[in-house]
């Protein structure tokens, strides 16, 4: 059956897309050997008439084995625990490759991005943004516009991201159901070897097999010791996104890209904000220079504040007419060196694992801090460090990136893997971008991580840098901060890192993680053309400084899958 | 500045602002120089350099060295920003970085000291107590460093280290809610931002916010009060002792009137007149003088009667999108002390009688000469008068202090010759009063009918005495 589904794929590919590849195909060889195998990807995930016309066919032909049991005496090909980014993405790519897919999910189709992340603070990211250009009144008046005033309804703000957030969770549901995935309702629990149960808590009542399970139960945010959540003034993630309140003055604990997107949220609906930071410099996730830039862009000229090398060890609710007190103390020598007071409290430190009750030790798999532990290919490793076979774990779990789209990313890979295509996720072409305004984006190594590399492996690296200031599509708009910046090998035009701030910088990365992606080089990539006058010629020209001295390989090969 | 590019005239730079510093010569002089006299040590000034040709000035945007660290040349030891992009600047010799005179986040005018560079570890501490010298003339200084007057034997120019500038007050700060201790204070993070932009010291202001913290609106108030009398400004400007044809740095409080005057620019004022008929009131004046009242208390209590009748001539706009009814009548009224201007309140003027007015009134102005008023005492106005009347002045116009609605500019009384309601000519007592309002708020009708208000209490001014 598993093999059947897939010749019929197959089939069904070349049958519905039989033109165009087809077509091109040649014209493309002429270019360079890499084209084919770029083609070779496409005419299986990317190219959306194809997949369309490939995913209907194929779920006529599903339809029709349904009918007969599961593949190979297995109620289904892939059982998926949580309906997440994660495991939505790789059902969908699951049926796309004939596969039997079901897909459980304990709480709401979405997970954290869909309902408590991305997207809802994307929301009121879109409301800060404009914002924070109809109260910069020198802005306005230099574009030549008039704006009596501004102001906002927190409560329609707040319908917003919540309307976004049920909009985008039904459309999931949707394209699942519409493709035949079968959504089960409950928690599911691996009680054995391809064998799942789910149901309500403590009542996992219903049993299926399954060829291949992939955990993807994803992240919770996480309060450290000390910290009370109240829910109204100390909070994390989950209830900000609610925006029920807009406090005076809130303090921010962590300042990673969660924390620095609240602050933007915040402060363009009026608040203060003072940050704390428990390592020496904000932002400690992104490229040194960034963060620098940042705090220059994004935190100096608002009505922030921080503290930094210091923990919230202690973090009491507002009550009986008092205000929320945060003791901090020293990160390393741990003596109190003050006590905030504030109106509210956001905890934004991290997040923590949701691998709770998922029958790991049925299958002598033990959690690092929660973490399940997974080899390249999303394999769970058990306690002896062998690979569990037929489990995978995606997203969040594993702790790998923690990022829809890597989620999303991993579960694709793993069904290319079980369809029977080996498949390594090179995570260093995984964006990642913090929607701030202006928004940040970077892709591979931070110059440091870049520079200690080099040093290890023995080759050289160079950086290069181009600013907004010089773009015309970003003057036009009157946003001329930021940079663009580009960590490189001088002696192959390997790209080995990218990072953006500036405006649309979050739309900008695309084309750096895709030439690392493709393994495309600086030498080829410099040569391509951009429209004129957009953003993308900031990377354009981020290209085109580049100085490639090594001699250039006349047939680029893809460095990663 | 002068004075320190003496000690070591043959470090001096070259004309060129990009090379920042002499030649070989000063090279091959300057260890001789250094056995002689420790004075003549070597330690180069790091100029602010025109990164392009249109620069004139530069912000530090960081400092990529802290003071004592040891630089090599080439190494980038500040980012400037100019006005067009941000530049790594390099030390163009090996040292130590002795003393940062324009921190980050500052502006230096191209050409001018941003830095001290020691030669040795031990000659750090002479550059920095050239440079504690130094910072009184560069910190606030006019750009042309070639300007520059303050000679090594001129009396010392105000102390360096500014003190919590436009609040004149030197005394003792007064334990504000927020202050518990004295220890800290409570402060949002744009009220801190606020107070370092307007040189406020937080531990002087009262906290409005909950708890007493200190919110931004309280550090605006505290840094606009001091300056509100900025119409009398000509008076104390004019100080004999001045040596003429020179460039006098402001003090820290003249930087922040400048500052705050700028700023009032930002504030649509317009302004109305009125002629008042004060017969009445000079007589009512001669008859309780005796009882220690005042011409100000009765003006000032006078104002607060028209006040409570037009609440709008009290609000205050701060943020251009709404505006504050204030709940109590306070009247600020501007004094000229010594070597500046400030702004005693008496308040909840329209509550007290005039004879309690008075006694205040006086305890305030010792206060003030002593600098010993307290800030709620000097930056709780809510309406400001200004009376330049005693030196004869027959009209003038206030600029508006920042954070308040209205100011309103008293002139002299003077006998003059009116068409009476007779038909007759005679003779009559006015003075001319003139209302600076922030027009985004106070409109000309709501100045007019409190101007009429006023005009019409002043002339029958039985209800001043109760």
């Amino acid at each position: 059956m598993f093999s059947t589904a897939m010749s019929l794929s197959t089939a069904a590919v070349v049958a519905g897309g039989a033109v165009r590849p087809d077509a091109i195909r040649p014209a493309d060889l002429r270019f360079c050997g890499l084209r084919r195998e770029a083609l070779g990807i496409r005419l299986l995930s990317a190219s959306p008439q194809a997949a369309a016309a490939a995913k209907r066919k194929v779920l006529a032909a599903a339809a029709t084995g349904n009918g007969a049991a599961g593949s190979g005496g297995f109620d289904y090909d892939l059982v998926i625990i949580g309906a997440g980014v994660g495991g939505h993405g790789a059902a969908l790519h699951a049926v796309e490759k004939g596969l039997k897919t079901a897909i459980i999910e304990g709480d709401v189709v979405g997970g954290t991005c869909v309902n408590r992340g991305c997207v809802p603070s994307k929301a009121l990211l879109a409301v800060s943004g404009r914002m924070r250009e109809l109260q910069d009144e020198h802005h306005m008046k230099s574009l030549g516009l008039q704006v009596s005033s501004s102001g906002y309804d927190r409560q329609s703000v707040a319908d917003h991201a919540n309307n976004l957030a049920s909009k985008i969770r039904s459309n999931l549901t949707n394209s699942m159901k519409s493709l035949g995935v079968d959504i089960l309702t409950g928690f599911g629990t691996v009680v054995g070897k391809q064998k799942v149960r789910y149901g309500k808590v403590g009542f996992p009542d219903n049993e299926i097999t399954a060829r291949n399970i992939i955990i993807a139960t994803g992240s919770v945010p996480f309060v450290p010791k000390g910290i009370e959540i109240d829910g109204k003034t100390v909070f994390t993630s989950d209830h900000a996104l609610k925006l029920e309140s807009v406090p005076d003055w809130i303090a921010i604990v962590g300042s990673g890209y969660i924390g620095l997107e609240f602050s933007d949220v915040y402060t363009a609906l009026g608040s203060e904000v003072t940050f704390v930071e428990a390592l020496d410099q904000l932002m400690p996730g992104f490229d040194p220079e960034i963060a620098k830039l940042a705090q220059r862009i994004l935190i100096n000229p608002r009505k922030i504040d921080y503290h930094t090398g210091v923990f919230a060890s202690k973090i009491t609710p507002a009550k009986n007419g008092k205000p929320v007190l945060i003791e901090l103390i020293d990160a390393k020598t741990k003596e109190h060196k003050e006590t905030l007071e504030v109106d509210a409290a956001l905890i934004a430190t991290g997040r923590a694992p949701f691998t709770k009750g998922l029958g790991l030790e049925n299958m002598n798999v033990v959690t690092q801090r929660g973490f399940i532990p997974v080899d390249e290919r999303m394999q769970v490793m058990d306690a002896d460090g062998n690979a569990v076979p037929n489990l995978y774990c995606i997203g969040d779990a594993n702790g790998k990136l923690m990022l829809a789209h890597a989620a999303s990313a991993q579960g694709i890979s793993v069904v290319e893997q079980i369809s029977g295509k080996d498949n390594i996720l090179n995570h260093l072409s995984i964006p990642a971008a913090c929607f701030t305004h202006p928004e940040i984006s970077m892709v591979g190594l931070t110059e440091p991580q870049a520079r200690e590399q080099a040093d290890q492996e023995g080759f050289e690296i160079s950086v290069v840098k181009t600013s907004f200031k010089a773009n015309t599509k970003a003057l036009a708009e009157n946003e001329g901060d930021g940079i663009a910046k580009m960590i490189y090998r001088p002696d192959t035009g390997e790209i080995l890192g990218v990072h953006i701030l500036g405006l649309h910088a979050a739309d900008l990365i695309h084309e750096a993680s895709n030439a690392i992606a493709l393994g495309t080089r600086v030498q080829d990539i410099k040569l391509v053309v951009h429209a004129h006058p957009t953003l993308s010629e900031v990377l354009d020209e981020l290209f085109k400084a580049a100085k490639v001295t090594g001699i250039p390989q006349a047939v680029s090969e893809p460095v990663a899958a | 500045m002068a004075g320190l590019l003496h000690l070591h005239s043959t470090l001096l730079p070259s004309a060129s602002l990009l090379r920042q510093r002499g030649g070989g010569g000063a090279q091959a002089a300057a260890p001789r120089r250094r056995r002689a006299c420790r004075v003549e040590a070597k330690i180069r000034e790091i100029f602010m350099p025109a990164l392009s040709s249109t620069m004139t000035e530069g912000k530090i945007v960081a400092w990529n060295a802290s003071e004592g660290d040891r630089l090599s040349k080439g190494d980038p030891v500040v980012v400037v920003e100019s006005d067009k992009a941000d530049m790594d600047v390099e030390t163009f010799h090996d040292g130590f970085l002795a003393a940062v005179l324009v921190p980050a986040g500052e502006s230096a005018p191209v050409g001018s000291a941003i830095a001290l560079l020691a030669e040795s570890e031990e000659e750090i501490p002479l550059a920095r107590s050239q440079a504690a010298n130094l910072s009184s003339a560069a910190a606030a200084s006019p750009p042309a460093p070639q300007e520059t007057v303050a000679e090594e034997s001129s009396p010392a120019p105000p102390p360096p280290p500014a003190p919590p500038a436009p609040v004149a007050v030197s005394a003792p700060a007064p334990p504000s809610p927020a202050a518990q201790g004295g220890a800290r204070v409570v402060a949002s993070p744009y009220a801190k931002k606020l107070a370092k932009e307007l040189s406020v010291d937080l531990f002087s202001v009262t906290g409005s916010g909950p708890g007493g913290r200190v919110v931004a609106k309280d550090v605006e108030a505290a840094a606009a009060s001091p300056q509100k009398a900025s119409a009398a400004a000509p008076v104390a400007a004019a100080r004999p002792d001045v040596p003429l044809g020179s460039t006098v740095p402001f003090t820290a409080m003249q930087g922040a009137v400048s500052k705050n005057m700028v700023e009032s620019l930002a504030v649509p004022t317009f302004r109305v007149g009125y002629t008042i008929t004060t017969d009445a009131l000079d007589q009512l004046y001669k008859k309780i003088k005796s009882k220690g009242v005042t011409m100000t208390a009765l003006l000032a209590k006078a104002t607060a009667m028209a006040l409570v009748q037009h609440p709008v001539v009290n609000s205050s706009c701060r943020d251009g999108q709404s505006f504050t009814y204030n709940s109590s009548i306070n009247i600020a009224v501007a004094v000229a002390i010594d070597g500046g201007l400030i702004t005693p309140v008496l308040q909840d003027a329209d509550k007290l009688d005039i004879y309690t007015l008075s006694r205040k009134w006086k305890e305030l102005v010792e206060k003030a000469r002593a600098k010993q008023l307290q800030p709620q005492e000097y930056n709780s106005g809510t309406f400001t008068l200004s009376n330049l009347g005693m030196f004869g002045v027959d009209r003038f116009d206030a600029i508006l202090p920042p954070g308040t609605g209205a100011i309103m500019a008293v002139g002299s009384s003077q006998p003059t010759v009116v068409g009476t309601e007779d038909g007759r000519i005679g003779m009559k007592n006015q003075m001319q009063v003139n209302v600076t309002a922030d027009h985004r708020v106070i409109y000309g009708s709501d100045l007019a009918a409190f101007l009429q208000t006023l005009s019409k209490i002043i002339e029958d001014p039985k209800d001043l005495t109760f």
